[in-house]
């Protein structure tokens, strides 16, 4: 399987990324520069942390305007897989394929640390290899993650089963303690908190290699049913 | 804005307007010698900043020369960017620390975020990837809201630059006492890693070279920050605050990145970064270092602002800049690299061979002096020293024991000092895991990271306890680089070498120039037992505020060490209940310097613990070798606060118990600081095989899983308490502090 790791100016945990695919994962993946992007040969598509543009006018916001982001709504009007982690999921807040807005942190601090998540919805393709209401621990680092919707879009996401992760004890005042959410088909998954940190036990925790085999998990599903 | 030039050399001279720039009158004479003329206003301006002591280390030169800087291991010593030390395998650690402690008193955002930009440019302008940040800090009382205020805004400061080039800030330490209370201290450290192959110099070589400018454009913030460095912090210097730079991280990330893609383009010549004194010293320094002039266009220099003049260019230290040699010719091919990164690389000007460094401006040549001139002819000192009347009266007085009734209410208070308490609050905002590679994350002895692709790793770490060293200097010196030593140790490596971060007041009075003469002398005597060269570093002086009030004593240490295989990397905290514990090394009532001084006294006198450099060099190898066998679940190194401490903190990570019995007296049992101790803990079955390679030494207790902190001292209970009370103490001590009105 082949993951497309997509570097914006500014992104910081492309690296992580990749090495989380390449090392932990053993499959295929490449670090994909914005001006270059053709994102038609890939099979799933990772858009890594960091401070894309500074963060600068606001989280994802102006990464959300560069050319690229045709190539990435493409893929997931095509059913492809799409990975947003935090600055990630900021931009898929920006370009309207995850509903909802970033705040700053409710006490405006930066935060980096473990967090234990609750997972909603283990029956994504992001999330297979895990069980429902399974607890693990998977780091945060940021400091506009204070996941906000309106009632409304709240009571939407549950209904859909679009929350896939919860914390346990909210860091950050999101609404619902959000920390990830699908769109309605359930092929792009935004989360605060960094699977791509979790998945080596020399680091402290491997809870976040689940999610990366669930994807291959799926991908491999489909291919083979198609084969 | 009128042009500067209109003041003639002739004024420069008879309304002494170079001392306005720092220059004395011994030293503009030295200048006009040296060019057989009065400089205009543009060429004092291009001496007082390169003679300034934050460039040229005028009065520590004598000092610098007396530290170790060579060993088989070290690559490159001291006046590069930063030192490099082999690691094998055709690779090598980068690093160096840095002050920034005159911008962070006046604009401490601003002062922080720009230390640690500054730091991170020195390392990969040597084809680094900067792979970790650490930082030592030292603030005042956190009772005060200005100390408050200034804490606050540091941390911020460094987690909004570091967090966003997205280098790990896994590290450091953070003192409070009212020494610092007018003058925080802000030192950033930077560590990388490079293939041997791709080491870069910031030389302008090759006559006809292109010189070439890259990244921020020149504005006028920070125009003689360098000179605002290098003197005493006084009521006027919130009137600096335009000497303090604005970073922009961002634009550091694309630096970074383009940087590290640029090294391994062959038409590269020669690559520095624009720090201290901007683009006069990179210029000035790379000619200098490859024997060659330089003329430059000011021209062509990217502006911010309009009408900015040759001396604001020359001396404005605008931050996220890089100036590149480039062969004549192949200057596209160097663009086209940095405009991947929507990054500008200009050409500015010329390598020759006339020694001379040349400067034209709207056709006007604005500034001809000879290069070596600028860069080595800087006058040194040899400042006068005198023992000061307070080290004298500290010698004769009989040894302090304070008398402690109640130990557990002064094991809770010890927690809750600033100093020993949680730094939670602080390096939670700091992203610490970043490039996923940092195995011991703050908090433990040293900070650990893995080299990736390798078994090694490498643990690193900043120390000094200035209080030992203000009391006797020279003592303290050693304590400090043995302290940071034994961290590295701890973690289940050896340590490589140092970079040095000396921090003090004014070397002009004669008893600090004596602080600083003997810290170094007891550094560099530590440093060849322990073999650990000094391999870069920084001077920050005239850390004194309103009233001649000096900082202690205050030289940092940066030490890097290296860990032969994943498997040795050992934490501090204890693992499993069962285990024993031992404390290595003699406790002796010794508490000069010490925290329970402070805290029960509200200051620091007496002498300092002792140290005998022949046993820490055994005993560090000793726990190495202890480690490297695998008998060793944890070791922490004994530090301020005792055992009595170390033994708190290393329970708190599971909120475990222990059981310990020690001799009397138990106030000196549980609270000296005496040096070159470790506590450690030991899995049952390998206590034959621990006691085998540490003749003698049997338990002093257990680790159980009741959760509860006892002590008992010869038939005593001297403390009995939950462990998560005596953490509760620990952890809310600075949030407490900062809530609290003062």
């Amino acid at each position: 399987m082949k993951f497309a790791v997509v570097v914006f100016p500014g992104s910081n945990c492309d690296r992580d990324m990749y090495f989380a695919v390449k090392d932990a994962l053993g499959e295929e993946a490449e670090l994909v520069w914005y001006k270059e992007a053709d994102l038609s040969g890939f099979d799933a598509i990772l858009l890594p942390g960091g401070f894309s543009y500074g963060d600068y006018l606001r989280s994802g916001a102006i990464a959300s305007t560069s050319p690229v982001i045709e190539q990435i709504l493409a893929a997931a009007e095509a059913g492809k897989p799409v990975l947003g982690v935090c600055n990630g999921f900021q931009i898929l807040l920006e370009i309207g394929l995850l509903p909802g807005a970033m705040l700053p942190n409710e006490h405006l601090k930066f935060m980096c640390h473990y967090e234990t998540l609750v997972v909603e919805n283990a029956d994504t393709m992001f999330t297979k290899h895990y069980e429902d209401k399974e607890e693990i621990r998977i780091p945060i680092a940021h400091g506009d993650g204070n996941y906000f919707c309106d009632e409304q879009t709240h009571q939407q996401l549950l209904d859909n089963n679009q929350i896939a992760f919860t914390y346990q004890s909210n860091p950050n005042g999101s609404v619902g303690d959000i920390a990830g959410i699908t769109n309605e088909q359930g092929n792009v998954l935004g989360m605060m908190p960094h699977p791509e940190r979790a998945v080596e036990a020399l680091l402290g925790n491997d809870d976040g290699l689940r999610l990366f085999q669930s994807i291959l998990t799926h991908w491999r599903n489909t291919h083979a049913i198609n084969a | 804005m009128p042009s500067m030039l209109e003041i003639s050399p002739q004024q420069i001279e008879e309304q002494r307007l170079y001392s306005e720039m720092g220059l004395s009158d011994e030293e503009f004479q030295s200048i006009t010698k040296i060019l057989g003329r009065r400089p205009n206003y543009t060429e004092t301006g291009l001496f007082s900043v390169m003679w300034s002591e934050h460039c040229s280390y005028k009065n520590s030169k004598p000092l610098l020369k007396k530290f170790p800087t060579e060993g088989p291991e070290v690559l490159q010593g001291p006046g590069e960017g930063a030192g490099i030390i082999d690691i094998g395998d055709e690779q090598a650690v980068v690093f160096k620390v840095e002050s920034h402690n005159h911008p962070s008193a006046v604009e401490p955002y601003q002062g922080a975020a720009t230390g640690v930009g500054g730091i991170l440019r020195d390392v990969f302008s040597m084809g680094a990837r900067p792979v970790a940040l650490l930082n030592s800090l030292r603030f005042g009382s956190l009772e005060r809201q200005r100390v408050k205020y200034l804490f606050e805004e540091v941390v911020r400061g460094i987690a909004g630059y570091g967090n966003c080039v997205g280098v790990p800030t896994v590290g450091g330490e953070v003192q409070f006492d009212d020494a610092y209370n007018g003058n925080p201290l802000v030192n950033a450290m930077c560590v990388g890693l490079i293939d041997h192959k791709d080491i870069q110099k910031g030389i302008a070589a090759g006559i006809g070279n292109t010189v070439m400018y890259v990244g921020a454009k020149t504005g006028r913030d920070g125009i003689h920050g360098a000179t605002f460095a290098s003197e005493e912090l006084s009521e006027e210097s919130e009137e600096k605050r335009p000497s303090v730079q604005v970073g922009d991280p961002f634009m550091e990330k694309l630096l970074i990145e383009a940087c590290l893609d640029v090294i391994h383009h062959d038409a590269l010549v020669g690559i520095q970064d624009m720090g201290a004194a901007g683009l006069t010293s990179s210029a000035s320094e790379m000619a200098s270092k490859a024997g060659t002039g330089m003329t430059m266009n000011l021209d062509h220099i990217p502006q911010r602002e309009e009408h900015m003049t040759a001396y604001e260019m020359m001396l404005s230290e605008s931050q996220e800049r890089m100036l590149l040699v480039v062969e004549k010719g192949r200057e596209e091919e160097i663009a086209q690299v940095f405009r991947k990164y929507n990054l500008e690389a200009v050409a500015v000007g010329e390598v020759t061979d006339t020694k001379r460094f040349r400067l034209e401006h709207h056709g006007e040549v604005v500034a001809d002096v000879p290069v070596d001139s600028l860069a080595e002819d800087a006058p040194v000192y040899h400042q006068p020293s005198k023992v000061p009347a307070y080290y004298e009266e500290f010698q004769a007085m009989d040894n302090y024991v304070p008398e402690i009734t109640d130990h557990k209410e002064t094991l809770h208070q010890l927690l809750r000092q600033p100093t020993i308490a949680s730094k939670e609050w602080v390096y939670d905002q700091y992203d610490s895991m970043v490039q996923t590679n940092t195995v011991v994350t703050p908090g433990s002895d040293a900070a650990v990271i893995r080299v990736r692709g390798t078994y090694k790793a490498l643990a690193m770490t900043t120390d000094c306890n200035s209080r030992y060293i203000y009391v006797d200097p020279e003592v303290g010196g050693k304590i400090a680089v043995a302290e940071a030593a034994r961290n590295i140790v701890c973690s289940g490596g050896r340590p490589l070498g140092l970079t040095d971060g000396l921090n003090f007041g004014s070397p002009e009075n004669p008893e600090i120039f004596w602080q600083m003469e003997k810290s170094v002398d007891g550094m560099s005597e530590a440093c060849r037992f322990l073999s650990t060269p000094v391999i870069s570093g920084n001077v920050s002086l005239y850390n004194e505020s309103f009233g001649g009030q000096a900082i202690y004593p205050t030289p940092i240490v940066g030490m890097v060490g290296l860990i032969e295989h994943t498997d040795y990397i050992t934490q501090s905290h204890f693992r499993a209940p069962g285990d024993l514990i031992y404390l290595i090394g003699e406790t002796k009532p010794e508490f000069g310097g010490s925290e329970l001084q402070g805290m029960l006294e509200g200051r620091h006198f007496g002498k300092a613990p002792e140290i005998n450099l022949n046993i820490e060099m055994t005993r560090q190898s000793q726990v190495r070798t202890a480690i490297e066998k695998g008998l060793v679940q944890s070791a922490h190194d004994l530090a301020e606060g005792g055992l009595g401490v170390a033994l708190a903190e290393s329970l708190f990570d599971q909120e475990l118990g222990c059981e310990v019995n020690l001799e009397r007296d138990a106030t000196t049992a549980l609270f000296a600081e005496s040096q070159t101790r470790f506590l450690l803990s030991v899995k049952p079955e390998n206590k034959n095989a621990f006691e085998a390679l540490f003749r003698g030494s049997k338990p002093i207790g257990t680790v159980t899983d009741e959760g509860t902190y006892r002590v008992v001292s010869g038939d005593d209970t001297v403390v009995e308490e939950q462990t998560s009370a005596l953490k509760t103490s620990w952890k809310g001590a600075i949030p407490c502090l900062l809530k609290s009105k003062g």
